[in-house]
């Protein structure tokens, strides 16, 4: 899980991470007993469909504004540290 | 594995005993003015990062609202491949990598807005079956500094332009059932068609704005069962699709025969060595937690909505062949009718129905633009239809021979004169007749021995006196009025 | 302390519209109080005086001018430091965001500011809105007004705690899963939580986006439905966002509670503290007293509301949180590589129960579990649903306790996260159905700390909502209890 989420945890967390998960997973038997056959997920609390914005276009960030926050840049463009792989 | 045990397994796409399956997954660039889910523009070639904003930077706080035009031009295509069209909802694929913004993509996973559609390939006349066609998010792209050629290993340090996140994308999904290179190459060139014809999109492989993944796999002939496919991506061109696909089957039967198993993988096309190469195994697959994105609605269409939609589509390919077929008596295989595919294809075929309805002879017409025209696509602009069809009569009528018509096209791309002035300022003023029959004259005395054979029955003998002649009348005699001429003096 | 502290939004707004006080003097008063007692509150994250004076002396100009003020005028505000302000520092309470200017506003932030509000700062919650007590914040817990060695609430505790303690009329928070309701209780003021897609969430720093809902804390019910009545609003920018126009709570407000049909949520009481049922039984009898219909009902399925709240929410959030990778501003915490550099930047950047989350949620989400815990909480989710229509079948509005218990001490829940999540019990289960709910005070228990009590209502049933708290209010026990600086 830590691996998927990018973090990396001391032995100690791990221990500490696992007992705690283990215990909210545990309260969470309740609801895995309930018969949810008949029921359709809620993804979401709106009956909302088909929003939509109009292909009209409307004014981009200066770069210089969004490059001052960045950690690292060059010729314009964020700057990260090597990439050891291709893009999945 | 040796690469000569893979070079040396025969020619591209034809295995003996073998039989290649091929799924393609085709990412194409929709022609919207703004990007899928804010309103910076969509458009090619811009300064790094000057055209993002805090939802396409994925800056916290930010939220995405979908680009209606966007939706509409992915129905397009999912009507002109045949698809239904139907409720959709977007969900979040999570993975890192820094050319995505939010470190998700938003994309169509468990219903897409367009399935179970079909396209039929013009010349191998096979239905390849549709399973998909969704609506996506582009990332940014990484420029990868200090490694080798630019590429990523090796790299010292990337940098990210986010200009292309968040364009939008349509990745349309074949089922496996393409059963060769060609036939693949032909799949794209007509999916390509019919995008430009549903104006969804620009179709340029060139600028990125169609991209294809493969997912292939080999069988030994009458095995019915699927091999282990390996995804194969970062195809740009439809060279590189022929040549990677070829490679990889040859690659997966030197496994097989070898003794060894083909590995479930994504593999990286290297247009320069020619190979792919592992990019991760199944094993270290990536979990990509797909949940339905919260910041987003579901898709609902309306039957009045799509109805209108498939007002706006145009002409597609398989109408467009058949207005030109209906003028060759419905051909439907052989040189004419690849050519018509062809025709098609390049979107020449406006010319040519046009040239024909103004009473141009229609196989000439067909063979100048699918030639002539075909070679310098890039100044369409520059030839009217009446220009064009102005050509082809001056050439079916002997008034240019036809090298001096290749000749007169080719200026006329260039300049977008007409025939006629163009031909005069070349000087290609129909050569009399009698003047020719004075050089046939010529040929045949300075020529007595082949003169001999040719009156004795060796036909193929013409060719070498029509190109004497053309070579005295520097190419401005027309070939057929020569043959006529020979033939008259042999009896 | 000035003279004008203590002032409501309703007061401040009339009287600077008239030119009786400046926007200035009132901006200037509150800035001065909080510069002396906040050190030992710490409600504040930031304080933006600078703009604070600038935006009053604005309010001011307009007045002069002759051209309208807004309907807050001059009222000064404290911004959750999760709403995203332009060129102002927004750290969500993380060091993972420490520095970050972003390069555009919250609409809340704008409407408020539209409407002639004066923000003072951003205030202190749990790093991004996870927790119930504002002990998560990396910045430093804030302290309850009423007894600084007790938590205010959570996440919204900075903001709770600076109305409570008189720093400001209004403030803005957001509520998750209790973030607003909860620490108004604690705080002994009221908060709200509309329905979902009220208020637009653009600018709001997304925790568990289908759940967030920013809304107001005000000292009255009044002032409460004002600052809800200037965000709430369609928002093209949040595809969440509803069309419908908000209804005036205003003038609906004293409508009374006559004929109105109340229901007391009986699973809500059982889990909660004595000295809070008694307190939500004496407020059930003063509706009844001012004509409402009461009586006692069930809604069972709300009792599952806490398990399908701690696997939708972490997992909506391990996504939401995915994008603070050191690449495109914030923390960096450079490795050897792309991946180290993820992996460093991140463990270092979020504290531990941002980690906690972020592990639970990936897990739920994750191949194999997705089914067994993800899909089966938003079945849940639809159950809930369900059990309250049931309810809103037969009443207009239902009460429960806002919190189970009153302000616990500092550190006393720290060790067991399930102990702390148990505190939103109560307030879970309108979020997951998108309904609105609100907590308004109602007096002191036995141990000197304020209790609020919850009351909800069907989504988009605010109106009733206000007039039912509104009635409470009016019975409820005035706080006699002093201030940490009175
Ligand atoms: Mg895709
Ligand atoms: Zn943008």
């Amino acid at each position: 899980m830590a691996n998927l989420a990018k973090l990396s945890l001391s032995e100690e967390e791990e221990l500490m991470y696992t007992d705690q998960l283990a215990a909210i997973l545990d309260h969470a038997r309740d609801i895995m007993a309930l018969d949810t056959d008949d029921l359709s997920p809620t993804a979401h609390p709106l009956e909302l469909r088909n929003v939509f914005r109009p292909d009209v276009e409307a004014a981009s960030l200066s770069r210089d504004e969004v490059l001052s926050q960045a950690p690292a840049s060059e010729d314009g463009r964020f700057l990260v540290p090597r990439i050891l792989g291709e893009a999945p | 594995m040796a690469d000569d045990a893979v070079s040396s397994g025969g020619a591209d796409g034809v295995l003996p005993g073998w039989e290649i399956v091929v799924g393609l997954e085709v990412h194409c660039e929709l022609k919207t003015r703004t990007k899928l889910f804010c309103g910076c523009a969509n458009s090619f070639g811009q300064e790094p990062n000057t055209s993002i904003c805090p939802v396409c930077l994925g800056l916290p706080g930010s939220l995405p609202v979908i680009n209606k035009q966007a939706v509409e031009l992915a129905i397009r295509i999912g009507l002109s491949l045949n698809c239904t069209v139907d409720k959709s909802i977007f969900h979040r694929k999570n993975y890192f990598y820094p050319d995505m913004p939010k470190d998700y993509q938003v994309s169509q996973y468990e219903k897409a807005i367009n399935e179970n559609g079909f396209l039929e390939l013009p010349l191998s006349k096979k239905v390849v079956r549709i399973e998909r066609a969704h609506i996506e998010e582009d990332t940014g792209k990484s420029m990868h500094v200090g490694g080798d050629g630019g590429r990523i290993h090796g790299a010292v340090h990337s940098l990210v332009d986010y200009n292309r996140a968040g364009i939008p994308l349509v990745e349309i999904v074949s089922a496996p059932d393409l059963r060769s290179a060609e036939e693949a190459r032909e799949y794209v060139t007509e999916l390509r068609s019919i995008l430009v014809a549903s104006a969804a999109s620009d179709g340029k492989m060139e600028e990125g704005s169609l991209r294809v993944d493969a997912n292939v796999s080999v069988r030994r002939l009458g095995v019915e069962e699927f091999g282990t496919r390996c995804e194969i991506k970062n195809l740009n061109s439809l060279r590189s699709l022929v040549r990677a696909i070829g490679y990889e089957a040859r690659r997966q039967v030197a496994l097989i025969e070898s003794g060894e198993k083909v590995v479930q993988q994504t593999r990286h096309w290297n247009e320069d060595q020619g190979v792919t190469t592992a990019m991760r195994s199944k094993e270290e697959a990536y979990d990509y937690r797909y949940f339905p994105e919260p910041d987003l609605v579901p898709l609902e269409p309306s039957a009045e909505w799509v109805t209108e939609i498939r007002s706006h589509i145009g002409l597609l390919p398989a109408s467009r062949r058949e207005r030109l077929t209906s003028l060759f008596n419905g051909v439907s295989s052989g040189p004419v009718y690849d050519q018509i595919v062809t025709a098609v294809g390049l979107g020449l075929d406006d010319l040519v129905a046009g040239a024909v309805a103004k009473g141009a002879e229609p196989r000439l017409a067909l063979a100048r633009a699918t030639n002539e025209v075909a070679s310098d696509l890039g100044n369409l602009e520059m030839l009217t239809v009446d220009n064009f069809t102005e050509a082809i009569r001056m050439e079916s009528e002997g008034k240019l021979s036809a090298t001096q018509a290749k000749t007169v096209l080719g200026k006329m791309l260039e300049s977008g004169a007409n025939a006629r002035e163009v031909a005069k300022s070349l000087g290609f003023e129909a050569m009399d007749s009698t003047v020719i029959e004075g050089l046939v004259d010529q040929v045949i005395r300075s020529s007595p021995k082949e003169w001999e054979r040719f009156s004795s029955g060796e036909d193929q003998l013409a060719g070498f006196f029509v190109g004497q002649v053309m070579k005295l009348s520097k190419g401005k005699a027309d070939g057929k009025i020569v043959t006529s001429i020979l033939r008259s003096r042999r009896s | 302390m000035g003279a004008l502290i203590g002032l409501g939004a309703s007061a401040i707004a009339e009287m600077v519209s008239s030119k009786e006080i400046s926007a200035l003097e009132v901006t200037q008063e509150h800035l001065a109080l909080i510069e002396s007692h906040d050190k030992n509150l710490n409600s504040f994250l930031q304080i933006t005086a600078d703009a604070a004076i600038s935006a009053a002396k604005e309010v001011d100009a307009k007045i002069a001018r002759g051209e309208d003020p807004g309907p807050l005028a001059g009222v000064p505000i404290a911004l959750k430091d999760n709403l995203v302000t332009r060129g102002l520092a927004t750290t969500c309470a993380s060091q993972i965001l420490k520095g970050w200017k972003p390069p555009y506003s919250a609409t809340v932030v704008e409407k408020v500011s539209a409407a002639g509000g004066v923000a003072l700062g951003k205030t202190n919650l749990d790093e991004f809105a996870m927790g119930s007590s504002t002990e998560n914040s990396s910045f430093g817990p804030t302290k309850n007004p009423y007894d600084l060695k007790r938590v205010p609430g959570g996440s919204s505790g900075g903001s709770a705690a600076a109305v409570a303690a008189k720093f400001a009329p209004l403030a803005l928070g957001s509520d998750t899963g209790g973030s607003i309701r909860q620490p108004a209780a604690l705080c002994g003021i009221v908060g709200v939580k509309p329905t979902y897609g009220t208020v637009s969430r653009y600018g709001l720093i997304a925790f568990a986006s289908s759940l967030d809902q920013i809304g107001p804390f005000a000292r009255s019910v009044k002032d409460a439905a004002m600052l809800l009545q200037v965000i709430a609003g369609h928002d093209p920018k949040d595809s969440t966002s509803l069309e419908r126009p908000f209804p005036d709570l205003i003038s609906n407000l004293d409508k009374g509670v006559q004929g109105l049909r109340v229901g007391i949520i009986d699973e809500l009481i059982d889990g909660a503290a004595p000295m809070v049922g008694d307190a939500l039984m004496a407020s059930a009898d003063s509706l009844g007293d001012q004509g409402a219909k009461v009586e006692h009902v069930s809604v069972p399925a709300v009792t599952y509301g806490l398990s399908a709240y701690y696997l939708i929410a972490p997992a909506e959030a391990s996504s939401n949180l995915a994008r603070y990778d050191g690449v495109r501003y914030g923390l960096r915490v450079e490795g050897q590589d792309m991946n180290e550099t993820y992996v460093s930047t991140r463990t270092k950047g979020f504290g531990a129960e941002v980690k906690r989350r972020i592990m639970l949620g990936t897990f739920a989400l994750s191949s194999g579990y997705y089914d067994a815990y993800y899909a089966k909480a938003q079945k849940v989710r639809t159950m809930i649903i369900d059990s309250f229509q049931n309810a809103y079948d037969r009443f207009d509005v239902l009460l429960s306790p806002t919190a189970p218990t009153t302000a616990f001490e500092l550190g006393a829940k720290a060790a067991d996260p399930l102990s702390m999540y148990l505190s939103d019990v109560c307030t879970i289960p309108t979020n997951l159905a998108g309904h609105p709910a609100m907590s308004i005070p109602y007096g002191l228990g036995e141990n000197q700390m304020p209790i609020g009590i919850q009351v909800l209502a069907p989504a988009l049933g605010e109106v009733n909502m206000f007039r039912v708290a509104r009635a409470i209010e009016n019975a409820a026990p005035t706080i006699t209890k002093g201030l940490f600086w009175n």
